[in-house]
């Protein structure tokens, strides 16, 4: 099927790309179009508009500093997953990339255009909401941070408003003595997961201070679990055990064409162990 | 309805500069193909899953099907049809395919020739897991794949021996 007509409008500041999606009530976005324009062609979505931020100038940007990693809104998955740099300070972000579809998905498709799209069955607002970060978009108002807390209201909904622009995303550096591990299983490699978990350990020596884990693809939304007090500790098959129950009463499996909500609920106990174990080790390992 | 508005664009693909008048919904693959006349890229899931509508973008591997005509204008495209060489001879892709078998009814070739020379361009040298991992977002339901992963390999040792040959 073939996309309905819309009109189109490739602003060349943000001002003017604002201005487009004041305009008309019914305007959207294109970023990367990954999402975006598999919607329009099965006709999910038909706006009157389609605002092309591509040629906006200086959101390309990865941008590295100890507290973190800053993604601007035209920066492709490949290259924040190709910057040497994102890895040191946060390794997680190239770990859960490297899973985003395709390379050839990721060589047009942004990451902030993901955190926006708000998919629960898409690993970086997982990972963004794992890591505690937050969006900075940009209205008629002026700029705004949202803390990732307030980003994901519902099922591929996120709380910015019709008339913002995404501009940059803001994933924290790792903390000292933390360690992280990503894992997921689908179908294929690069298909969207059936279930995916990543996981943040802080250790003191031998001991687990505080763990958490990010689950996708087993629940409407982007959902963080704080494990520390179900490990209680120590990483043993018990604590694993209890933490993946305690994970599971929070989420919530469903059957679909992919997987049941039984097949579901077994990987993310299986993942859970293993991902909490490889962070914990690498945590242990982070000795500096 | 009211006639759709169309957009005069410019599009470069394969070293050629088109001129066509577009609408905004038309997707990049439809225009090289209905509008450019260039058949080679194939159509064949349109969401961006099976990859036989691959092109590369600035020398970039993205999918045709996802992109509009009207975003692509400004950059450089290379179809299937612009992978042969200049005196009209299959280049080391297609040639490769041709050696190790790598294609039985066709359809999905364009895309796995233009994804592969993109890669190898990066890789020169690829292992069999690395060309495997190069085609992953292609899909095939003819050959089973052995002998593509072949081809790519193949792909990149006659293109290093172009590169000699050149040097
Ligand atoms: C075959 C295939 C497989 C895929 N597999 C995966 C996968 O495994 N995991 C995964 O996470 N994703 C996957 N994706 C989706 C991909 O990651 C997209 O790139 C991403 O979801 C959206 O980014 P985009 O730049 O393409 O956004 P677009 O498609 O352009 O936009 C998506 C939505 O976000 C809005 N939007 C985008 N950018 C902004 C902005 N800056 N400000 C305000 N609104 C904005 C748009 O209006 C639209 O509603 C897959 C896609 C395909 C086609
Ligand atoms: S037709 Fe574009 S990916 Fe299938
Ligand atoms: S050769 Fe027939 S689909 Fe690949």
């Amino acid at each position: 099927m073939k996309p309905a007509p819309f009109d189109y409008v490739r602003p060349g500041t943000l001002e003017e790309a604002l201005q487009a999606l004041a305009g008309h009530p019914e305007a959207k976005v294109l970023a990367g179009g990954q999402s975006l324009v598999p919607l329009l062609s099965m006709r999910l979505a038909a706006p009157a508009v389609l605002v092309d931020i591509n040629d906006l100038p200086g959101l390309d940007h990865v941008r590295v500093s100890a507290d973190g990693v800053r993604v601007g809104a035209l920066a492709r998955h490949a290259a924040v997953l190709r910057d040497p740099d994102v890895a040191r300070v946060q390794p997680l972000v190239p770990l859960a990339l490297a899973n985003v579809a395709h390379a050839t998905i990721r060589n047009r498709g942004t990451t902030v255009g993901s955190l926006v799209h708000a998919d629960a069955a898409a690993e970086m607002p997982m990972v963004l909401r794992l890591l505690d970060g937050s969006l900075d978009v940009v209205g008629p108002g002026g700029r705004r941070t949202i803390p990732v807390a307030e980003l994901y209201v519902g099922p591929l909904e996120s709380s910015l408003h019709h008339d913002e622009i995404a501009v940059e995303a803001f994933f924290p550096a790792l903390a000292p003595h933390t360690g992280v591990a990503f894992e997921e299983i689908a179908r294929r490699h690069g298909d969207y997961a059936m279930c995916g978990v990543a996981a943040v350990v802080t250790v003191e020596g031998d001991r687990v201070v505080k763990a958490s884990a990010g689950y996708l693809s087993v629940s409407d939304i982007p959902t963080v679990v704080d494990l520390t007090e179900a490990l209680d500790g120590s990483i043993s098959d018990a604590s694993l055990a209890a933490a993946a129950e305690a994970a599971l009463e929070q989420l919530d499996p469903e059957t679909d064409i992919h997987a049941t909500a039984d097949y579901r609920a077994h990987l993310a106990r299986v993942l859970t162990a293993r991902v909490v174990t490889a962070a914990y080790e690498n945590a242990r390992e982070e000795k500096a | 309805m009211s006639t759709e508005q169309t957009h005069e664009i410019r599009l470069n693909v394969n070293g050629v500069e088109h001129q066509a008048a577009v609408p905004a919904r038309r997707l990049l693959s439809d225009a090289l193909r209905h509008d450019l006349g260039l058949t080679g890229t194939h159509v064949g899931c349109e969401h961006g899953v099976c990859g036989a509508c691959t092109v590369l973008v600035d020398g970039q591997p993205m999918r045709s099907c996802l992109m509009f005509a009207v975003s692509a204008a400004g950059h450089e495209i290379t179809t299937v049809e612009g992978l042969s060489r200049p005196d009209g001879e299959l280049g080391p892709v297609q040639q490769a395919f041709r050696e190790c078998h790598g294609l039985q009814c066709g359809f999905c070739t364009p895309g796995f020739l233009t994804t592969i020379t993109a890669g190898i361009a990066e890789n020169p040298d690829p292992t069999e897991d690395e060309a495997r991992d190069m085609v992953a977002g292609n899909l095939c339901r003819c050959t089973g794949y052995q002998n593509i992963v072949k081809a790519v390999c193949r792909a990149a040792e006659l293109a290093r021996s172009d590169e000699d040959g050149a040097a």
